[in-house]
């Protein structure tokens, strides 16, 4: 949760009234909101921390950021199924509805 | 130098090693407050390539680690109510409260659910409008403003099921804290560069200035800490204290004033408790008395919660920077990731499970990755 990561904005739209993009990051794409950052346009790149843009990043910085954490397993620990990392931290058993994504973000 | 070719730059790796080697003449402590620049330092063995004289001291900066005990009780008495859908960062799921942890209140039936923003728990609150939603809103300044930004659409958007549980925790009192213990050993500050991203920098000079410390705002990247290293050790040995940033790419002095903004309207600055430390003033936020019907803590009757800490862990010691993880007796015998005593060692950025996931059993062991480790969250 502490990460805060580069990603790319790809489009900006406003949706009821707030700023929001869709953001890649290395290959996982989120919606992002941009109300912290308002002037950000597609294209351009950003420290994004719990689904939020917080401040611009130049291109280069960016690229470097996200290989070095795509190669240290970062963005998996990040972007990937928490109740998967939380039961292989070793919780006694699987909960019983359990889903294979963050569901509340569907 | 042994595992310096695992550096994204080697050759600047080198470099800057060189340079802090031909400036340091005697011993300096340092500590660096965010939990993320614990897990590089041991990840790549930076503490073993620096020059001895340079010693790098773990601080608090884990806000998981530092949620006190009964915010937790308070949230898993909350995520058990079945009338209730509880959302939360994952890497709350498996922080021991008093003898259980929300990864258990799902599997015993809780509505307990994992958001990636904490605008998708708003989306969950809309959608479910005959259900009480509350999120876990935990974290330092760079966490506070998204959470803020969330309370203040509810009201915008006349939300009225969600509710926030709020445990914020600001960075400079903590300093402060450390700073005045009696056993405090620390010469010079790595500040947290994304803490800074949002707050800027004006709370650091008077803090450097108050206790004679340089503070060094630093990123997150292996050459990142080694720069911030470089820079600090540099004052340290001309017996300068000043602010610098080391981390100009991501931190501007003014930071966000937007989300500044939005952090003075919603929150405002309380005591807080840290856990294993206990209170220290002026340390965190709440909602501010305009956002109050927003505060889960007086949506649910949440009073009269025992608390039960594990006599054993010395997370508190850990989180002071007064112990290394390896040093406690309880670490990797009766803690461990699998059977935590205290969040240390569960977070990803708890400075115990770094140096579980790297093996450092004794200080002599190399930085490597362990490659079956048991639970490893990481590489």
């Amino acid at each position: 949760m502490c990460l805060a990561v580069p990603g790319r904005v790809l489009d900006v739209e406003d949706r009821d009234g707030t700023r929001m993009a869709t953001v890649d990051f290395g290959g996982v794409v989120k919606e992002v909101c941009l109300e912290y950052l308002p002037d950000l346009k597609a294209g351009e790149y950003a420290i994004v921390h719990v689904g939020f843009a917080l401040q611009r990043l130049d291109e280069e910085s960016a690229r470097r950021t996200l290989e070095l954490f795509e190669n240290l397993g970062m963005l998996q620990e990040e972007f990937g199924d928490p109740w998967e990392q939380a039961a292989a931290q070793g919780a006694a058993q699987q909960p019983p509805h359990h889903t294979t994504a963050p569901e509340a973000q569907q | 130098m042994k595992y310096i070719e695992e550096f994204q730059d080697p050759d600047l790796a080198e470099r800057l090693l060189d340079d802090i080697r031909a400036t340091v003449t005697r011993p300096w402590a340092l500590m660096e407050v965010c939990g993320g620049q614990t897990h590089t330092i041991i990840r790549h063995g930076i503490d073993q390539l620096l020059p001895e004289e340079v010693e790098l001291i773990h601080g608090p900066g884990c806000p998981v680690c530092v949620t006190p005990l009964e915010v937790i009780d308070k949230a898993l008495e909350i995520a058990s109510r079945p009338d209730v859908i509880f959302c939360s960062f994952g890497d709350m799921l498996r922080v021991p409260g008093t003898g259980r942890d929300l990864f258990q209140v799902r599997g015993t039936g809780g509505d307990v659910r994992v958001v990636y923003s904490p605008l998708d728990a708003l989306r969950v609150a809309q959608q479910n409008p005959d259900r009480q939603v509350v999120f876990f809103g935990i974290g330092f300044e760079t966490t506070a403003p998204p959470n803020a930004m969330t309370v203040y659409q509810a009201r915008k958007l006349g939300i009225r099921n969600f509710s926030l549980l709020v445990s914020h925790v600001r960075v400079p009192p903590a300093i402060e804290a450390i700073m005045q213990s009696p056993d405090c050993r620390v010469q010079a500050f790595l500040a947290a560069g994304h803490v800074c991203s949002v707050m800027g920098m004006d709370e650091y000079p008077g803090l450097a200035e108050r206790f004679g410390v340089p503070i060094v705002v630093t990123g997150f990247e292996p050459l990142d800490i080694l720069e911030g290293v470089r820079r600090t050790v540099r004052q340290l040995e001309r017996g300068e204290h000043t602010v610098d940033n080391a981390y100009p790419r991501a931190v501007r002095p003014e930071g966000n004033p937007a989300a500044r903004a939005m952090l003075d309207d919603v929150f405002e600055v309380t005591d807080r408790a840290w856990r294993g430390i206990g209170v220290i003033p002026d340390s965190g936020w709440r909602l501010s008395s305009r956002y109050r019907d927003y505060d889960a803590e007086h949506r649910f009757a949440v009073d009269g919660i025992t608390t039960r800490e594990p006599a054993a862990c010395r997370s508190g010691e850990v989180l002071q920077g007064l112990l290394k993880p390896h040093e406690c007796e309880a670490f990797g015998t009766t803690c461990t990731p699998r059977s935590p005593l205290g969040a240390t060692m569960v977070s990803s950025e708890g400075a115990c499970a770094a140096y579980y996931l790297y093996r450092r059993l004794e200080l002599n062991t190399p930085a490597r990755p362990a490659a079956s480790l048991e639970g490893s969250p990481v590489v």
